[in-house]
């Protein structure tokens, strides 16, 4: 018993005054100075450029911003994404299915899909889409015995807003068959295997325990997706879809207000993306949440002790 | 239904008592052959357990048993009857999927890693496969899960999800699960393997009731002792067969081979 147990040390009156009349001199990091001063620098020089330049006609552009042109291609540019995304979002969780799917027919159709349609420009799928018409000139459905059912001209129904709707929701669902399929493939093999136990048929497997799983990780991303969408619609001015873009574009033809504008343009995108960012903030915290719902304190603890047992490993 | 099990019973002599009957079971992945040849009773009733090193094909075996895993060669039959097959004279047709699937429900499985869904609480874990794959009234299998519960000394978690519980109680959950199907027969895939040492023995305990209470499992383990004390029949596999087979306790105090001396020098 030579040596003594950490309970019988005794710091003495002296060590104990040495040891609090000692202070910490934080490291100095001139290099964050420097970049601090600039940045501020360079911000400066930034407003003062954007204020003092007339060109930019701040007045102007207030006075468009809620005119009516403008509010009506916001309208189209939101009702275009939020068609555009829920077509996607159906589409490409076919899509994502197929890829994971035992049949290798399957898997190959919509590997080529993905590689399509997110190798492809959006812009030149669209315009594609509207030109279907020097492709097809007409659609009709043809049976043997029965005839012609139906037949119409391409140029019929092929509008703008259509083609639009059609070539953008199927480049979108390749992005979001990708990140579907990657929210399948996330959750552990041993949930579909005990469901398979359990005498689950595939499909059943698929939607009550495979697809809901993959929802947590799937939500993030396609938050996204979905702020990216927002600002590819403004590739429909180039088939005369009036969006936000075009109808701005359609004024400064006409009255040369070019800056001022597209200064509208960027505040109206800018806005809706800002909206969407905190909604998107508040569904992952809200999933993020529900995580570690109820969670006991000693749970925490004994989670946090295995977790470090791992890497200790 | 008897028909084809009496039919069965004489074509490949199987026991009348049988819950499970393998014959030269095979399982071969590419060149890899896991499984040379494994035979196997285990009457209705009866605890079976098998140990061996990692490796050995015991899992597979086990997986094999509710066709998780298609066989390479050889016959298995549960109640004696086919899993994933249907015999009409010499070929064995494989079933569609709602009938496998349906004779899978009666085969319940537990695994090392638990695998309960983890998006459900317990209750919802417990009446997902009766009310989705057996129809049963949502009041029924409430019922049923209830009394499962209390069996397995859970019933205050009916609420809670699978990451709020222990490693041993998210095991005790899923054998609730799996007897919510009322199976004819449990396979144990190493159930305690994954459990810190301490939660072993209330886990063991649940299975020791279940054993009493005459259900029919297969068990793979590494837990000797629950083998010696519960097991009706051990078996030692290694590389693909099985070595050795006997009397727990027995075959424990004096194994007659080589390697299944060697292993259980290892493991005791």
């Amino acid at each position: 018993m030579g040596v003594a147990h950490p309970t019988d040390i005794g710091v003495e009156p002296g060590v104990s005054a040495a040891v609090s009349r000692l202070t910490v001199v934080p490291q100095r990091r001139y290099g964050i100075w420097v970049g601090t001063a600039f940045a501020l620098l360079l911000a400066f020089l930034i407003i003062r450029a954007f204020a003092s330049n007339p060109a930019f006609a701040w007045g102007t552009a207030v006075g468009y911003l809620f005119h009516p042109s403008i509010m009506r291609g916001l309208g189209n540019t939101l009702m275009l994404t939020v068609i555009i995304m829920v077509l996607a979002i159906v589409v490409g969780t076919v899509i994502a299915i197929m890829r994971v799917s035992p049949s290798p027919v399957l898997r190959g159709f919509s590997g080529v899909y993905v590689w399509f349609f997110r190798g492809v420009p959006a812009l030149i799928q669209l315009i594609f889409w509207f030109n279907l018409s020097l492709l097809v000139r007409e659609i009709s459905l043809t049976l043997p015995f029965l005839g012609t059912l139906f037949s119409v001209r391409t140029n019929d129904f092929i509008t703008p807003f259509f083609s639009a709707v059609v070539a953008l929701s199927l480049c979108e669902a390749g992005y979001m068959a990708e990140i579907i399929r990657a929210g399948i493939k996330s959750v552990p093999s041993g949930q579909s295997e005990a469901a398979s136990a359990l005498g689950m048929p595939y499909r059943m497997i698929l939607k009550r325990i495979t697809l809901p799983q993959a929802m947590r990780f799937v939500l993030p991303p396609t938050g996204n997706e979905a702020i990216n969408l927002l600002k590819m619609t403004s590739l429909v001015t180039f088939i005369a879809v009036d969006d936000l873009f075009y109808t701005a574009q359609s004024i400064y033809a006409r009255t040369f207000e070019t800056i001022p504008l597209l200064i509208v343009v960027a505040f109206w995108y800018l806005a809706v993306v800002s909206i969407m960012s905190v909604g998107q903030h508040f569904l992952e915290r809200h999933f993020g949440r529900s995580d570690i719902r109820r969670e006991p304190l000693t749970m925490r603890a004994l989670r946090n002790a295995v977790s470090l047992r791992g890497v200790a490993r | 239904m008897s028909d084809v099990k009496s039919e069965n019973r004489t074509r490949f002599g199987v026991p009348a008592n049988s819950m499970v009957f393998a014959r030269g079971v095979r399982k071969t992945y590419g060149q890899l052959e896991v499984l040379k040849g494994v035979d196997l009773d285990v009457p209705e009733g009866s605890v079976a357990c098998i140990i061996g090193p990692s490796g050995s094909g015991k899992s597979t075996f086990l997986r094999c048993i509710n066709h998780l895993e298609k066989l390479s060669g050889g016959i298995l039959l549960v109640d004696s009857q086919f899993v994933g097959y249907d015999l009409q004279g010499d070929k064995l047709y494989e079933v569609k999927d709602d009938l496998l699937c349906q004779r899978r429900a009666e085969i319940g499985m537990l695994f090392q890693s638990f695998n309960l869904f983890s998006h459900m609480t317990v209750m919802e874990n417990l009446i997902e496969a009766p009310t989705q794959v057996r129809r049963i009234p949502l009041d029924q299998a409430k019922a049923e899960a209830e009394v499962l519960l209390r069996r397995v000394g859970l019933s205050d978690k009916v609420d809670r999800y699978p990451r709020e519980l222990s490693g041993g109680q998210q095991q005790r959950v899923a054998i609730a699960r799996a007897m919510a199907m009322k199976p004819k027969v449990l396979l144990f895939d190493e159930p305690t393997s994954a459990l810190d040492p301490e939660l072993v023995g209330e886990v063991l305990q649940v299975m020791r009731d279940l054993a009493e209470s005459g259900m029919t499992m297969v068990v793979v383990t590494h837990e000797i002792g629950f083998a010696r004390e519960i097991g009706d029949q051990l078996v030692f596999m290694d590389g693909g067969v099985i070595v050795e087979r006997g009397v727990p306790r027995e075959m424990i105090a004096n194994p007659t081979s080589l390697r299944t001396r060697e292993f259980l020098s290892r493991v005791l």
